[in-house]
């Protein structure tokens, strides 16, 4: 498989999904531990219709249009969570529910209704992405990684995501005690004198620009599955937390590569000619990971 | 167009279709109510999204087998048959491992529903795959629907309802009281597993109508909606089943006026509006009740504090009390009393009086804290306890 078809076609690919399941996983590991691992999923509905009303506004599907309509969104849907839960008087999963659904039904409506012929832009392609289109046309070979006019070729995605996941990981550093303070002990941590609200706040605005920069690239399935599944998978490994971190990237990396080599190279193996969609089967992969953790990880009770 | 769609006049195919959304809007409100009580939402759209790696599988098992593999009731089964494997797998995510249901429910969704993409990805490249359509079990679609598959969704939904008749004492029970309900002799594992199934059964009828992504919104938003209007439990149940079956009727029929309009979204979007009129207007719970609730308190404040102001010969500087007593009649807009004005505030000092007594009796202290500021004093004790207290202050007093 490491063939010179390699770099241009499955490098790219290969990173974007790599560096998406990262920038998930991260701040994942957090929502699981609060009991808010379905923030992820209600972000990933919610951001279809940013992404729709953008493209209505500026006619074409560039990327910072994109990012704008989609952190929109999820803004509105905060709001909108936060108005039914106060004003309404409903519990809060009640309240994502309407919400979320509600605005993922108004985005599909838009869709539908609009003229998205000329442009790549679905329904099916806002949950599954396409990975498998985010090539490297102007490499060669792996000379091409040192080649600059190769590399200015690259998919801005690759650039955007990289720029994403260090930055979650820098703000997990400089906020870890915080963090992980008010994520076990709310109690404590107010006691402490912690702005206990804006922490929680600062990690759901992080999972949704993660979630927003990972849309873009692979869809949302496997955001709504990186979210949850590397950290879930994680938290049965191990009680530490920094250790659960590191497992939960490595659950997340080892994902991202056997999903994708999976779906690329598995139906070869297998005599079938076409790849499959490895949105899906870094997603199902994933799961694979979590199931065999939960059967045999060490600190799975 | 409308017209017709939403008085069943668009064709026999259309007025099943219809029917069967309408059967399944009202199984999912009333269904819902429950699950909404059972605080287990959520578990539904992780069924939901586990449907689709059965109908993936059905359809393949089908094309290999040298059937069609559009058939409808086939793929349904196979969907209920994954559904159950998802539920199965977050329950015992839950009951087996420390992990909490949320993550339980967020990894089982996410995952079948990855594995149910690259089963469509599969058929896609199947030689039959191609117009397998089986994308419309994303997000609904209706239109151009074969009558027997029509006939099906009409008579799944009309069974779902029955059972949910059939079940509603011993789930309501369980819902409101589970205690309760288990003194009594039910069994709370046995009845929210009807629960599940019933949330299955809708699950799949509404596959082809709905969406497999938006059928949690069916379960979710009509108990919501329902819940700004009643504070009675059976009440709150019928009416979410009302709220249900208008919006599937009004989705279903608004979808069919028109091309480009897919009937799960319109749906949804149905009952989202039924959803947002509810918060504000609903008389109670609702937001206008609320502020208007809101404002009578504060102008009923403002003119007490006033009218003890004027009996007690104090100057009032803030306007709005000043407003709201002229309006009433009780001041001039200079601040000096009226007639009539004289004659509230020395009742109300009186009223003040009073409640202060009452405060300071230890015989009275519980009902003298009802004390808010508005309530008469005439409303919480007895004539006689009055009696009494006024034998401590003496008679009433003039305002100069």
């Amino acid at each position: 498989m490491i063939g010179a078809d390699f770099v241009p076609f499955a490098l790219t690919p290969l990173l974007i999904g790599c560096l998406a399941s990262v920038a998930c996983a991260l701040p994942g590991n957090f929502l699981v531990l609060r009991r808010q691992a379905l923030i992820g999923d209600a972000i990933s509905h919610v951001v279809l219709p940013g992404i729709v009303v953008a493209f209505l506004i500026t006619g074409t599907i560039s990327t910072w249009p994109m990012l704008i309509g989609s952190a929109g969104a999820a803004l509105v849907a905060v709001a909108m969570i936060e108005g039914i839960r106060r004003f309404g008087r409903i519990e809060p999963g009640a309240a994502m529910g309407v919400t979320f659904t509600a605005l993922f039904a108004a985005g599909v409506l838009l869709l539908e209704q609009s003229d998205t012929s000329g442009v790549h832009l679905d329904v099916e392609h806002a949950l599954f992405g396409n990975l498998e289109s985010l090539i490297w046309l102007d490499a060669i070979g792996w000379s091409s990684l040192a080649d600059p006019q190769a590399l200015a070729g690259l998919p801005p995605e690759i650039f955007r995501l990289a720029i994403v996941t260090a930055l979650i990981g820098l703000g997990l550093m400089v906020f870890w005690r915080p963090l992980a303070i008010s994520t076990f002990d709310e109690g404590f941590a107010e006691t402490l004198g912690l702005p206990v609200r804006a922490i929680g706040l600062g990690l759901v605005i992080a999972s949704a620009i993660a979630a927003v920069a990972a849309f873009d690239a692979v869809g949302s399935i496997i955001v709504i599955a990186m979210f949850i599944c590397p950290p879930a998978a994680a938290r049965l490994m191990t009680n530490r937390l920094g250790a659960q971190v590191l497992w939960s990237v490595a659950f997340a990396l080892a994902s991202a590569i056997s999903g994708f080599v999976l779906a690329a190279y598995g139906p070869l193996w297998l005599g079938a000619q076409n790849a499959v969609s490895a949105a899906g089967m870094i997603g199902t992969v994933s799961g694979v990971f979590l199931a065999l953790a939960a059967l045999f990880g060490p600190t799975r009770r | 167009m409308l017209f017709e769609a939403l008085t069943f006049q668009l064709g026999y195919n259309a007025t099943l279709v219809t029917i069967g959304a309408v059967l399944l809007g009202l199984a999912a409100g009333v269904t819902g109510t429950f699950l909404f009580l059972r605080k287990r939402a959520l578990v539904s759209d992780a069924i939901a999204h586990a449907t689709l790696p059965g109908v993936g599988l059905a359809f393949i098992a089908l094309t290999l087998l040298g059937f069609d593999g559009r058939n409808l009731p086939a793929l349904l089964i196979g969907s209920a048959l994954s559904a159950i494997l998802g539920l199965f797998a977050v329950q015992w995510l839950t009951a087996r491992t420390r992990l909490s249901e949320d993550a339980a429910i967020g990894a089982v969704l996410s995952v079948f529903f990855s594995f149910g993409i690259v089963l469509l990805t599969v058929i896609q490249t199947m030689e039959t795959g191609g117009q397998a359509g089986l994308e419309g079990f994303l997000l609904g679609s209706t239109a151009g629907m074969l009558f027997a598959d029509a006939a099906l969704i009409a008579a799944g939904g009309a069974i779902v309802v029955a059972l949910v008749f059939l079940f509603r004492r011993p789930m309501t029970l369980v819902s409101f009281d589970p205690g309760f309900a288990a003194t009594s002799g039910t069994s709370l594992n046995r009845i929210d597993l009807v629960i599940m199934g019933l949330v299955m059964g809708v699950t799949v009828v509404g596959l082809k109508i709905v969406g497999l992504i938006l059928i949690v919104a069916l379960l979710i938003i009509p108990p919501v909606t329902a819940r700004f209007w009643s504070d009675r439990a059976e009440h709150v149940v019928i009416f979410a089943g009302i709220f249900g079956a208008l919006s599937a009727w009004i989705g279903a029929a608004l979808s069919a006026s028109a091309p480009d309009l897919p009937t799960g979204p319109l749906i949804v979007l149905v009952s989202f509006a039924l959803f947002a009129l509810s918060m504000i207007f609903a008389p109670g719970r609702g937001l206008l009740a609320s502020a208007y609730r809101h404002r009578w308190f504060q102008r009923g404040v403002h003119i007490r504090q006033g009218l003890l102001a004027l009996a007690q010969g104090q100057p009032i500087y803030e306007p709005l009390t000043l407003r709201l007593l002229s309006r009433a009649g009780l001041a001039r807009a200079d601040g000096v009393a009226t007639e009539s004005g004289k004659a509230r505030a020395a009742r109300a000092l009186r009223d003040e009086k009073r409640w202060e007594v009452a405060r300071a009796t230890p015989d009275l202290e519980l009902a003298a804290a009802r004390y808010d500021g508005l309530t008469r004093i005439e409303d919480v004790l007895t004539p006689d306890q009055i009696a009494e207290i006024d034998a401590r202050i003496g008679g009433p007093e003039a305002v100069a």
